[in-house]
């Protein structure tokens, strides 16, 4: 797909169906103006949300990803969010050992009737993404020393 | 003494002029009880209350000025003034210099920037937390035991609460419980946060004739043979003006209005020409005679 | 894949700032899209006529629909596509109004990310496989927590539909705060007369298992099959024995205890029966008082009881209850006035809650229905009545109407006029909210016949003078200070969530508010149903609300239960996880982690394997992100369907593959 037009970026949300989407749903109902860059991709629970996809998008040229749950105690599973609290904590301390910059990524709580909540942690988060820039992609030459390298014997 | 409590302290103008016995009082009371006073060297005016009309920076930078000079002094663990009015421009001073950008603005108007703002205190405060009633009632030799009076705290001490930090906003109880530990009879008094007119004794005297009155009023309803106040314009609008409320409302009040230190200091058996009793228009001879006689009589 | 894209306008909801048929044209050059066109309502009749032609014409055999959220029409859709012969798995949302149109201003912008989301949508679909439902069977029981008049209504309705209900209670008696009321608005109607029977058939109906004095320890299971642990509480009484004759609330010498049915304006006995009307009518001992049980002394009671009822060591009980349905009705709590310090924050005897007064204009009160004060009982002459303590104040957080106070001060100035007619009302108020049937013609009663004299504007702050208390206040309607001088002053306190309320929720796994109000599913159109299947609201648990009101939800949550009983089996969501056996290695992590149990461990040709109840799961999908073989997949939501998704939006445009 092509990238985004204009100044926009490209940021990714995984969002809870009981919580966190109906917050951002709470968020349109109440007309609550937010920036356009992210878009939302909907899982049953923040304990769906292998932190692999958090991983495939970023490395995938995302310059951003945004994961929002349930709040901790309010999880419609029950105990869903505490799983996905480990997980993504994990995640965050993980990414710059991979050589990303953790703060592309975030993850926050955001409750069904809180749209005024998903409008701060949208704009905030959007801002920061806009502060650090677009994500480093992988330029042809950098490819090309790559596959020398490959290609070379051991 | 290496653990006596130790503050900056900051008189403000009035204690120059028409609160000089608050400022003797307090410094009196405060060495009595062991609470070390540090002068802020070269201190200025505050901005009292039209500054922050005017402008926010700039009043500010007027109470950032004495914060920085605070900074100068060594060993103290904030700043401690007695006036109602100075603290909330120290305070909101220190409050709106915890913004970046505010504080940045502030210190560009200063020969010394402001490092970290010292927290701010009322000396009723630091008598009250540092000093405490328990121990203040040790130290008493005068009780003044049936003394019936009238707490009156004025409305900006613990006023707003989010910047103020202290007792409680709609119905504090610092200075009713060390009069108490004084030995005073504190009568309810539930004006103790009601504004007495404030500074519109000038352009609309009537107000203050009005406020103030209604504070005489419902302390005398109550039973107070006097009133103690932590605020020099308070003090200045019951005591100074209650001959023109009198004349206004046709009503014969003679309450002494006593600023708290004080009645501390007489409490503690403090040098009577610290204390300044002679500088209060209504006179307390009386009071303080017939709180003297009712425990006699008691006895 | 022949996949069919429909854009939705939704009028001009969505079209007024995206360019629908740019979208409907991009989306169309993707390579598994057959169709695709933009509609002017999707979910209307000819919008969903549209589709099912469109499956038919062009042979689709997957739709995307992007228009609203999918919380609110993918049923509606998954009915559409199923009725042109479709699975109704076969379809995909994309919600490019909430998510788009209604939050971004610029129209070029929402337009490219209405065709970024309908991609992802398309992407997701062409992994989607059809999914089969199973049947299951139901407990055709119901449990109503909560016995206020919202809970009696729906117990009453559920019973009178057939259905076996268990009515669980915290108090020792239901009724709830109606039970208190004296009179209710607009017709000064006795609320004891009316309640009083329904509480009479709630204790007869043969139907109805009443837990008073009990309490909801934990709730396991899913709709059709929930378990329920209810706590009953000690009440130190034999209920079973007790014939609620009251010789032993007469003669108990601990007079001391604190009245909770009055509002704590009177003091009762140590043993008790809340007030003569009680359901069940049955005495309790309050343990903090009992001299026998604090002090090992007295013992009058068990000596005096003719049916030997006492047991002073009883202890706590729980028992479980199999339900199919649970219906919360646990009301409100009141705002607690004290932390207004300019109102006295409760130092002042003569300054009292609604629900105090109510109290003491009760004939069956502890005042009998005389108007006095309590502090030194004396007739008041000037009563003044304070509106929106705790509601609508922002600086309390408390920024919502309770929306029956303006009612009820009415209600309780028309009363004070009867009872005391030489007294005067003033009632402070911010606005008159008065919007039910014959609503606004009572407050003009209590102004007009009664005399109330209404004042609109904040109170500053009350203080005693002498023997009265001074009310000030500002009159914005004068544009004055106003000082009235009270003999009585009543807050009309506010309504909060009731205490306690979050913790139940987080039990029933149902959402609430920031307040602790409990959400329902849907704002306008599921107004008693929640987000979990088989748990449905009644009343001042969602929301303050009146009597009416409360009663008529109490109802239609009834008719919600009857509704979902009325078939003996369900249909399961197939959207739940599946085992690849061969894939999986029988490390049972996931049993582990599952939250229902809903995993276990089988036995396959010696190797242990891990095997998903069907019925029991809730397709949460923590085992599918847990399993390291990726052996476990929640279906419709498995790891190819969402990395499709990301997929269709990240794609870094790698000159060569590493491959």
């Amino acid at each position: 797909m092509s990238a985004a037009p204009g100044n926009e970026l490209r940021i990714i949300g995984f969002l809870c169906n009981w919580c966190s989407y109906g917050g951002a749903d709470t968020a349109g109902v109440g007309r609550m103006t937010q920036p356009t860059d992210l878009r939302i991709i909907r899982v049953p629970c923040s304990g769906r949300i292998d932190p692999l996809f958090v991983l495939k998008a970023l490395v995938n040229g995302a310059d951003g990803v945004l994961v929002s749950g349930c709040h901790p105690r309010d999880c419609h599973y029950a105990e869903g969010n505490f799983y996905a609290r480990r997980r993504l904590e994990v995640l965050k301390r993980f990414l710059q050992v991979l050589g990303i910059d953790e703060r592309r990524f975030e993850y926050t709580w955001v409750s069904a009737s809180e749209g005024q909540r998903w409008q701060e942690v949208v704009q905030k988060f959007t801002e920061r993404i806009h502060e650090l820039g677009p994500a480093p992609k992988i330029t042809p030459d950098q490819m090309a020393m790559a596959e020398t390298m490959a290609a070379q014997p051991r | 003494m290496s653990s006596s409590p130790t503050y900056a302290y900051y008189p403000g103008c009035s204690g120059q002029g028409t609160s000089l016995e608050y400022e003797t009082s307090s410094r009196a009371v405060c060495e009595a009880l062991g609470v070390v006073l540090h002068d802020i060297p070269d201190w200025s005016c505050c901005g009292s209350t039209p500054a922050h009309t005017v402008d926010h920076v700039l009043s500010a930078a007027l109470s950032a000025r004495n914060l920085a000079q605070a900074e100068t002094l060594t060993g103290v663990e904030g700043i401690a003034t007695p006036c109602p009015s100075c603290l909330t421009n120290l305070k909101t001073a220190g409050r709106r210099m915890l913004d970046p950008q505010f504080k940045e603005r502030v210190n560009s108007l200063l020969d010394t920037p402001v490092k970290q703002p010292l927290p701010a205190k009322s000396v009723l405060q630091v008598l009250f937390e540092d000093v405490g009633p328990a121990a203040l009632k040790e130290r008493v030799v005068k009780p003044l035991a049936g003394l019936k009076v009238a707490p009156y705290y004025g409305c900006i001490l613990n006023r707003p609460p989010e910047v103020m930090e202290f007792d409680d906003c709609e119905n504090p109880i610092a200075m009713d419980r060390l009069l108490e530990a004084l030995g005073a009879e504190v009568v309810p008094f539930p004006l103790k946060v009601e504004c007495c007119g404030a500074s519109f004794g000038m352009p609309r005297k009537d107000m203050v004739m009005r406020l103030s009155g209604k504070l005489l009023d419902v302390a005398e309803d109550n039973g107070a043979m006097a009133m103690a106040t932590a605020c020099p314009l308070c003090q200045m609008n019951l005591d100074l003006r209650q001959s023109q409320i009198n004349a206004t409302s046709g009503k014969q009040h003679n309450m002494p209005v006593f600023y708290y230190t004080q009645l501390i200091g007489l409490a503690l058996g403090l040098d009577k020409r610290l204390l300044g009793l002679n500088k209060l228009c209504v006179n307390p001879k009386a009071a303080l005679q017939a709180a003297e006689q009712a425990t006699a009589g008691a006895a | 894949m022949k996949i069919g894209v429909f854009i939705c306008h939704c009028g001009s909801n969505i079209a007024g700032t995206v360019d629908v048929a740019k979208v409907a044209e991009e989306v169309g050059k993707l390579p598994d899209v057959a169709y695709s066109t933009d509609t002017m309502y999707a979910c209307s009749e000819p919008g969903q006529e549209g589709i099912i032609q469109a499956i038919k014409d062009h042979n689709l055999d997957g739709v995307v629909v992007a228009s609203c959220t999918p919380r609110m029409h993918e049923p509606t859709f998954r009915r559409t596509v199923e009725r042109a012969g479709l699975n109704r798995y076969m379809f995909e949302m994309a919600n490019i109004r909430e998510h788009v149109s209604w939050i971004g201003k610029d129209k070029e912008s929402n337009t490219q990310k209405a065709v970024d989301l309908a991609s992802i949508a398309v992407a997701k679909l062409t992994q989607d496989r059809p999914l089969i439902a199973k049947k299951f069977g139901v407990n055709k029981r119901v449990m109503v927590i909560g016995g206020g008049v919202a809970g009696i209504q729906a117990a009453l309705d559920c019973a009178d539909g057939g259905l076996e209900v268990v009515l669980v209670e915290k108090t020792a008696t239901i009724g709830g705060k109606m039970a208190k009321l004296d009179k209710t608005f607009p017709t000064v109607d006795c609320s004891s007369c009316i309640l009083g029977p329904k509480m009479v058939d709630v204790a007869q109906h043969p139907n109805i298992t009443l837990y008073a004095n009990a309490e909801v320890d934990s709730v396991k299971g899913y709709v059709g099959n929930f378990e329920v642990a209810v706590k009953k509480k000690a009440t130190y009484v034999d209920w079973t024995a007790c014939t609620g004759c009251g010789l032993c609330t007469e003669k108990c010498p601990s007079k001391k205890a604190t009245d909770y049915f009055n509002e704590k304006i009177a003091t009762t006995t140590a043993i008790s029966i809340a007030f003569p009307q009680a359901i069940p009518k049955k005495a309790s001992i309050d343990p903090e008082y009992c001299i026998k049980i604090t002090k090992d002394k007295c013992g009058v009671c068990e000596k005096l009881c003719p049916t030997k009822a006492i047991r002073y060591d009883m202890q706590d009980e729980t028992v479980i209850e199999p339900v199919g349905a649970i219906i919360a009705a646990t009301g409100y709590d009141l705002f607690d006035y004290t932390r207004y310090g300019e109102y006295g924050g409760g130092r002042y005897p003569d300054v009292i809650t609604s629900l105090q007064y109510e109290r003491i204009l009760s004939a069956s009160g502890p005042m009998a229905g005389h108007i006095k004060r309590p502090s030194d009982g004396k007739e008041p002459k000037n009563v003044v009545f304070v509106q929106c303590v705790g509601s609508r104040d922002k600086s309390v957080d408390r920024p919502y109407c309770s929306g029956f106070c303006c009612m009820y001060t009415a209600k309780q100035a028309i009363q004070t006029k009867d009872h005391l007619p030489d007294s005067q009302t003033y009632v402070f108020y911010m606005d008159i909210r008065a919007p039910g049937k014959m609503y606004d013609e009572f407050t003009r009663r209590a102004m007009e016949e009664y005399g109330a004299r209404y004042i609109r504007g904040r109170v500053a702050m009350i203080y005693p003078k002498g023997d009265k208390y001074i009310v000030r206040g500002a009159d914005t309607l004068a544009g004055t200070q106003v000082e009235v001088e009270a003999d009585l002053v009543v807050l009309a306190v506010g309504a909060e969530a009731a205490k306690g309320a979050s913790n139940l929720a987080e039990k029933l796994r149902i959402s609430y508010d920031k307040y602790g109000f409990y959400m329902e599913s849907h704002v306008k159109l599921r107004p008693v149903e929640t987000n979990t299947a088989g748990v449905f609201l009644a009343g001042s648990c969602q929301g303050p609300k009146d009597i009416p009101s409360s009663v008529a939800q109490g109802s239609a949550a009834a008719s919600k239960v009857l509704g979902l009983f009325s078939k003996d089996e369900l249909e399961s969501d197939p959207q739940v996880a599946s085992v690849d056996i061969k894939r999986c290695v029988g490390c049972g992590k996931c049993i582990e982690t599952c939250p229902f149990g809903a995993i276990e461990e089988t036995d396959f040709r010696g190797e242990p394997k891990a095997n998903v109840i069907e019925t029991v799961c809730q397709g949460c999908g923590v085992c599918t992100s847990t399993c390291p073989q990726g052996a476990i997949q929640l279906q419709h939501f498995t790891d190819n369907q969402i990395l499709a998704e990301v997929n269709a939006l990240c794609q870094q445009p790698l000159v060569t593959s590493f491959e």
